[in-house]
């Protein structure tokens, strides 16, 4: 039954021609308008997306001390509300002491492990999540803008590389679902453009919240293509590229998707 | 504990329906899911779920294992005088959860 669809798809993208083109801007649209009416409805009220029991506790360790500093994110930050707005929009950012680009998450676990002295968190564990979900709430709404930065140039063009390169068994690019196929159904449902306007987001499916990195894995996952380990410089390049993609959208942190 | 979230209306006219949603933080662990060593993950789910509107029940579920992680319940009642609606929910491991919320109708 798999198969088919799957068939289908690699037949009707070999008929568009071997290039994707690019979604025009004003065409783009956020996964939210793909989804029923009840997912959107979840998203909408506060008081019925789950993800925000992840916000709730991220609010509550960004109070807390931790590491030998004895500091806690307040101490530094003070108010998120403030300190934290517009951060998530314009991440992955250049680090200059790394030489390279690093997401949201890596940035929270950097702050930890040089100012608090603490043990960084796990990729993709509840702490993590919980953390990147508080910051990145505090700028929804707000258009996704990464900076023009010279030194981002070179990683956004190997994103888009990674985007247009076919990969795995299947012989799929990134491009060739979400940007030559959105709109037609992939196995019954939709497929999006794959803007990433709302992580770390709840995914029905995960019955949790998860990142832009895992959402990442489980696409390379369905084209049966290799996976990189969490927080590998290939996802935030690629990650780097997604977001200039999505860039005036709007955040939508924490997102519901099915 | 547990973090929920409620929403009731705060304010009501006098035999108005009124749309209550909770949303509660829970694993809801199938017990049937075997973990990464082939051992099967033990059942920890919340198996009953209880509203009162000023102590008198309004509404009851039982909840089993195929329910998804934090269960969200929507239900209605007809505001009938201002007071106190109240939750609980109880599961598995002697899980136990509760809130209340406020309205006042009019």
């Amino acid at each position: 039954m798999i198969w088919r669809p799957l068939v289908v798809l690699a037949a009707g993208a070999l008929g568009a021609g071997a290039i994707a083109a690019e979604i025009p801007l004003g065409e783009r649209k956020s996964g939210y308008e793909f989804m029923g009416r009840d997912t959107r409805a979840m998203q909408d009220d506060d008081t019925s997306n789950p993800a925000m029991f992840w916000v709730l506790d991220g609010e509550t360790m960004w109070k807390r001390k931790a590491g030998t500093a004895d500091k806690s994110c307040a101490d530094c930050h003070g108010d998120a509300a403030a300190s934290m707005k517009g951060v998530a929009v314009r991440y992955p950012a250049f680090d200059a002491a790394r030489g390279r680009p690093v997401g949201l998450e890596e940035r929270i676990n950097i702050c930890r492990a040089d100012q608090q002295k603490a043990t960084p968190f796990a990729f993709e564990g509840k702490e993590l999540l919980a953390l990147a979900a508080f910051v990145g709430r505090q700028s929804r709404g707000m258009p996704i803008t990464i900076p023009e930065d010279e030194r981002l140039k070179p990683h956004i063009e190997a994103g888009r590389a990674m985007f247009n390169q076919r990969q795995g068994q299947i012989n799929l690019s990134c491009a060739q679902c979400h940007d030559d196929n959105w709109g037609q159904k992939l196995a019954g449902a939709p497929i999006p453009q794959g803007h990433a306007t709302g992580y770390p987001l709840y995914r029905l499916e995960w019955q949790g919240l998860g990142s832009l990195q895992r959402r990442l894995r489980n696409c390379l996952f369905g084209m049966r293509a290799v996976t990189y380990p969490l927080g590998a410089p290939d996802y935030v390049d690629l990650e780097l590229f997604l977001m200039w993609r999505a860039r005036g959208m709007p955040l939508e942190t924490p997102a519901v998707r099915p | 504990m547990a973090r929920a979230l409620i929403n009731v209306p705060a304010n009501a006219k006098r035999g108005d329906i009124v749309e209550i949603k909770t949303l509660i933080q829970h694993e809801m662990e199938t017990g049937f899911r075997p973990d990464n060593m082939g051992r099967r993950v033990p059942r920890d789910i919340i198996t009953d779920f209880v509203c009162k509107y000023n102590g008198q029940e309004i509404f009851r579920a039982e909840l089993h294992p195929a329910i998804a992680a934090n269960p969200f319940f929507v239900f209605t009642t007809v505001a009938t005088e201002s007071g106190t609606l109240s939750f609980e929910w109880t599961g598995d491991n002697g899980f136990s959860a509760s809130e209340t919320a406020k309205i006042t109708v009019e």
